[in-house]
């Protein structure tokens, strides 16, 4: 019969592939712990040093960097649209899956033809002109506001809530008098926790990672953390042991939502893409 | 009231979506001069556009990274996947850890390479140098460059690739693979004859998907280049999407960068069109 245990081969090749996944990472924390001669060494250091700390504390109080408010805005920004994208994306979901209505068709085929489209590419002229006129460049908002809209959200929420609420139970509780809104609250809400989970760290890290608007409508003295490291890098271009410290700050809320949720993550993508 | 449980998406999108589309179109028709004055040109910056070789090298550099991203990845994913489907310890640790690279951020790995790829005393050419191999400036040369850019690329996305078909193999029925096995078909074959044809609407989902996220390839490049959109003395890794930045926001040339916008999406459209009919002949012999 079908023999589902690993060859030697394959054992191999997963764990070049586990060790590949890891190793820039380690890296990373090799150079931020070193000195910069240790840095531009031939042969390079493998190991990690002992200078990580310092490494940090230079980032954080380095004045041109301003890497702490990059920090702080960067979580600002992904916190705020994360709630944004999940709470919007349930309503939609809920009646798209959930509800009767007029067009309902037309608007879901909508939803789904701006996930098509990458708007923050696009329409990048009119967003940044926008902002000028509002006298928002600069400011967190103008981040913020164009990626409210999320046309993945929408039809992950809707796949999910047809599939997590039946029909019947929206029923049964519409019969039993409970308004649209209580519905929702109470009966909707309970049963797609789960994919409002996926749907939230998906964002959260989207937005963490956001580099190409944020580098348009915001200047160096408000960044992003993404910006950050730019100005640091570009700055300081040879001082890798604080740009990797820089580095390093950045993604330690990463791997924190990764060491949370890393199984939802997992399970959460693999649903996805048969769904989809 | 399901209406208005709706609108808020809506309303953002005639704001986010509708607007700036409808207005990149509106801009791209019109001449921007740095006091801010404006007149109509009509198609003028879409002509310019293509005669310009700055533009052309740009696509050319995308479409080059594109490819040399895009191929061997597929392949790596696929295999990965494969691998990732049999029975082994440890097996959400390894899903998970092949995950590792999206979930940190792009800027901050594309420093890293960056750094991998120093000429002096780069880790890359290091190791190549054991191999007898002579330095090579991997930031200065062109096709070096996309190389490097492509491995930035392929080491973020190859195991999310790989957990997206390990998701359809999944879906395949073991039956398949049973019957084809009494048939005396070896692993290799089944491989080929079930699981790659079997895997094709999966397939069609992840190409789109990198098609799109490719030919928009801007934070590697970027930072490749300390943050500037220039893409290397010669413009060497410069891709369309950096070519729009630097057009509309270093030169202030919004009708031009609107006009690139809309030949990129064109560019984007014929791109999703190729791979798709691409992906429709791979393992549908008959």
């Amino acid at each position: 019969m079908t023999n589902w245990s690993p060859t030697i081969l394959t054992r191999v090749m997963l764990a070049i592939a586990v060790f590949l996944s890891a190793f820039p990472l380690y890296w990373m924390l090799v150079i931020a712990s070193r000195t910069n001669a240790d840095a531009v060494a031939v042969p390079p250091p493998f190991l990690p040093g002992g200078n990580l700390g310092e490494n940090i504390i230079a980032v954080l109080n380095n004045e041109d960097a301003k890497f702490l408010l990059g920090l702080t805005n960067s979580f600002i920004v992904a916190s705020v649209v994360t709630v944004s994208v999940v709470v919007i994306s349930t309503l939609a979901g809920f009646s798209f899956a959930n509800l009767q209505f007029k067009g309902k068709n037309v608007l879901l085929v909508l939803v789904l033809l701006t996930m098509a489209v990458p708007l923050q590419q696009m329409g990048v002229v009119p967003l940044y002109r926008l902002m000028v006129d509002l006298g928002w460049t600069g400011t967190l908002q103008a981040v913020i506001l164009p990626y409210l809209l999320n046309g993945f959200g929408v039809f992950l929420m809707t796949q999910y809530t047809r599939q997590a609420v039946p029909m019947e139970l929206v029923e049964a509780a519409r019969v039993d008098g409970a308004a649209t809104l209580r519905i929702w609250w109470n009966v909707v809400l309970p049963a797609v926790r789960p994919g409002m989970a996926v749907l939230g760290i998906n964002t959260f890290m989207l937005m963490w990672n956001d580099f190409m608007w944020p580098l348009i409508v915001l200047t160096p003295d408000n960044p992003t953390v993404q910006i950050a490291i730019t100005s640091l890098n570009a700055r300081f271009s040879t001082n890798y042991t604080l740009i990797f410290a820089g580095t390093a700050l950045s993604i330690i809320p990463l791997i924190a939502v990764f060491i949370l949720f890393g199984r939802q993550i997992v399970g959460g993508l693999m649903e996805g893409a048969v769904k989809a | 009231m399901p209406y208005a449980l709706v609108s808020p998406y809506f309303l953002l999108f005639a704001a986010f979506g509708l607007f700036p589309l409808a207005f990149t179109l509106y801009y791209s028709l019109h001449d921007y001069d740095l006091a801010g004055g404006s007149e109509w040109t009509g198609l003028g910056n879409y002509a310019s556009l293509l005669a310009d070789d700055d533009f052309w090298n740009a696509v050319v550099n995308t479409i080059g990274m594109f490819v040399i991203a895009t191929v061997p990845q597929m392949l790596l994913a696929l295999f990965l996947a494969n691998a990732l489907n049999k029975r082994f310890r440890f097996r959400l640790a390894i899903r998970m850890s092949v995950l590792l690279p999206l979930v940190t951020s792009v800027v901050a790995v594309a420093v890293v390479f960056t750094q991998l790829y120093a000429r002096d005393w780069g880790l890359v050419n290091y190791l190549l140098s054991w191999f007898g191999v002579e330095t090579t400036n991997w930031r200065a040369e062109r096709i070096p460059s996309w190389i490097a850019i492509a491995t930035m690329v392929d080491w973020r996305w190859t195991g999310y690739n790989a957990i997206i078909f390990l998701a359809g193999m999944q879906t395949i029925p073991r039956d398949l693979y049973e019957a084809a096995a009494i048939d005396g078909a070896s692993r290799r074959r089944q491989f080929w004859q079930i699981t790659l044809p079997m895997l094709r609407p999966t397939m069609i989902f992840v190409v789109l998907n990198s098609t799109i996220g490719g030919l928009t390839l801007f934070s590697e490049p970027t930072t490749f280049y300390n943050g500037n959109v220039d893409g290397g003395s010669q413009g060497q890794f410069q891709t369309v999407a950096m070519f729009i930045v630097k057009q509309g926001f270093r030169e202030f040339d919004y009708g031009y960068a609107a006009a690139a916008a809309w030949l990129l999406f064109l560019l984007i459209l014929i791109g999703a069109l190729v791979n798709f009919l691409v992906v429709r002949r791979i393992g549908g012999t008959k």
